[in-house]
């Protein structure tokens, strides 16, 4: 079976008349039905969508100013702030307790986030480049098996690699989060889809008429063709990163090398078995809101690239 | 295409942008194919080592039985035997494929009809709300579970007081028997939004001047919607399907983390990632654990491939 990929836009027939001269602003003029109560209508959805997904995030808000005793029983009710405003009370606590063990969690983050998301994605650009542009003996094959590997669970892969490592002695260190974190299947997948299109034969044809290495080409014609999909492909192999959980709770034990996520978990189960005096709960939810600032901050700053960068997401 | 390229470039004349004199056996095209190879070994060598090796030595592990007594003995696939006659495996098995049943059709419904109103809509307050929605998406999945498990909580939560309000006992979110309904929204919470932005660009992707002809043929809104819109955004609903698919069978995350706050609801075999988690490391049954790893994954895979195999004239992939 060949595999080939048609990386049009769903709406394929509608393309060609893609360029009439009626477009965006068409559509904004003329909504189909727009009558005062429908509109209504709509904006009273939206605003139950906006509750629904901003409570949880209101709530830990509202939740890391309250003092432990606070959280249960406080003056204002679980969605209001309570009378005792503990905010810098618990950020002291949080980077304080047990050493600023908190602020290497976040370190440890931030270094596998970071190597994993950065590595991860070199790799995919210089194999999706490969696949893309040149036709070398098994690359069919190797496009074929790697669309099967985007669709290997990865968390399949997390139980068998800790015993491999375990072999070696790498379990319980960095290498154990880092290493299995390169793996991207996917992000070659999208840098190939994506190279086929933005870089054209001729281009590189005329390169090597005027004698630039098939190194240089990459490196000065392709690469910034390619920048769109390195943005995306690097952003969406950070936040995995940064998200993942059950690698890093298998690979690590030591306190000192969690990344955050395992570590907030931990918490959360001591605070849950442990004695009134090993409960932590204000660290937990101060904790949980210290740590997704940076994604959220780097989400809203760079909303331009994961716009484009999701609809690439969608194979189209 | 390319093939016949090289064979009539070959022997006789030597190729236009090659230097002149120098006996070459292959063409330089053919040979600057090679190159291809350069680019892919890297992350190949990842591969083999993160992907083929592990699992291959998982393999490997689950033909094996370790006992105090005799050590390792090879035991071929005993193992999956056993694990397709456990009870406590296949009781993963089963929750996992309910829990995809319900969760994805509804967060397909809830993500699909945003979108179609979110694209009819081009208001500040509209993008204002695409933008709340999609926030969960930068929220890992620990945290996402964390913050439900505590509004879920009878002691932590808003629960007996937004059902105080209507005179109303807070239901206990959870209990064994609501469990799956909380965890069901936790995941829809989660996703939702990060698949309503595919749609939504989809939907942009689209040619408006379908929309001017449906309008011009008496189609309102809702038609237009259903008739045109859906229909030609089926690859990414093809695709978004995949992904919750994929993502929906390895379940871990989220019951791990509220089985913290809800002390018995969740056993330690509710999905088979969290069984092959507690046979590995509460009781150091590697081999089993391999055994059934392997087998998720060969499931999920299979699964999937043949999903986009049956799919394939509408996702574009094959």
């Amino acid at each position: 079976m060949a595999i080939t990929l048609s990386t049009r836009p769903s709406g394929g027939a509608a393309q060609k008349r893609r360029q009439t001269p009626l477009d965006a602003a068409k559509r904004r003029g003329s909504e189909p039905g727009t009558t005062r109560s429908s509109r209504a209508l709509t904006n009273l959805f939206l605003l139950a969508l906006i509750v629904y997904f901003v409570t949880p995030l209101w709530w830990l808000i509202v939740a890391s100013t309250k003092s432990e005793a606070g959280l249960f029983g406080g003056t204002g009710g679980a969605l209001w702030f309570d009378q005792d405003f503990a905010l810098g009370a618990n950020l002291v606590e949080l980077f304080t307790a047990d050493n600023g063990l908190y602020l290497t969690w976040i370190g440890n983050s931030f270094l596998y986030a970071l190597s994993g998301g950065i590595g991860s994605t070199v790799l995919a650009v210089l194999a999706g480049y490969g696949l893309a542009i040149y036709r070398f003996r098994g690359s069919r094959v190797f496009f074929a098996v790697l669309l099967g590997a985007v669709m290997v669970p990865l968390t399949a892969l997390v139980i068998p690699t800790f015993v491999l490592l375990s072999e070696v002695h790498l379990t319980n260190t960095v290498w154990a989060v880092i290493l299995p974190s390169l793996l991207n299947p996917f992000g070659v997948y999208l840098m190939r889809v994506y190279a086929f299109e933005a870089v054209p034969t001729e281009l590189l044809e005329a390169g090597r008429m005027d004698g630039a290495s098939e190194l240089r080409l990459f490196f000065q014609v392709a690469l910034p063709l390619l920048r769109p999909a390195l943005v995306t492909v690097l952003l969406l192999s950070v936040v995995a990163t940064w998200n993942n959980y059950f690698l890093p709770l298998v690979m690590v034990n030591d306190p000192k090398l969690l990344p955050v996520t395992v570590g907030l978990g931990q918490w959360l189960s001591l605070s849950r078995q442990g004695a009134a005096e090993a409960q932590v709960w204000n660290l937990v939810v101060t904790g949980a809101l210290v740590s997704i600032i940076p994604l959220v901050i780097s989400f809203l700053a760079l909303q331009r690239y994961w716009r484009g960068g999701l609809s690439l997401g969608s194979l189209k | 295409m390319t093939s016949a390229d090289t064979t009539l470039a070959a022997p006789p004349a030597p190729p236009r942008g090659a230097p002149r004199g120098a006996p070459r056996r292959v063409s330089a095209h053919a040979r600057r194919q090679r190159w291809g190879w350069f680019f892919v070994a890297p992350f190949s060598a990842v591969f083999v080592l993160m992907l083929v090796v592990p699992l291959a030595y998982a393999f490997w592990l689950s033909l094996q039985t370790k006992t105090i007594a005799f050590g390792s003995t090879f035991t071929g696939l005993d193992n999956y035997v056993k694990a397709f006659t456990d009870p406590a495996f296949l009781e993963g098995v089963w929750l996992v494929t309910r829990f995809s049943l319900v969760l994805i059709p509804l967060q397909m419904l809830v993500s699909l009809v945003a979108a179609l109103v979110l694209d009819a809509l081009t208001s500040r307050f509209a993008a204002f709300a695409r933008l709340m929605m999609f926030i969960p998406y930068a929220i890992p999945v620990v945290i996402g579970a964390l913050m439900w498990g505590f509004l879920y909580s009878p002691q932590f939560g808003p629960g007996a007081q937004v059902f105080g309000l209507f005179g109303l006992d807070s239901p206990s979110f959870l209990a064994p028997d609501s469990i799956f309904g909380s965890l069901v929204n936790v995941v829809t919470w989660q996703w939702a939004g990060y698949y309503m932005i595919i749609l939504f660009s989809a939907l942009r992707g689209i040619d408006p001047t379908l929309y001017e002809a449906a309008k011009l043929d008496g189609a309102g809104a809702f038609q237009t919607a259903i008739r045109i819109k859906v229909p030609l955004i089926s690859s990414s609903l093809v695709v978004i399907l995949v992904f919750a698919l994929i993502g929906t069978l390895q379940f871990f995350t989220e019951p791990q983390i509220l089985r913290a706050v809800a002390s018995g609801a969740i056993s330690a075999s509710y999905t088979p990632n969290i069984y092959a988690y507690s046979l590995a490391f509460s009781y150091s049954q590697f081999n089993y654990a391999s055994a059934i790893s392997f087998a998720l994954g060969v499931v999920v895979f299979l699964f999937s491939y043949l999903f986009l195999f049956l799919t394939r004239k509408r996702n574009g992939v094959f």
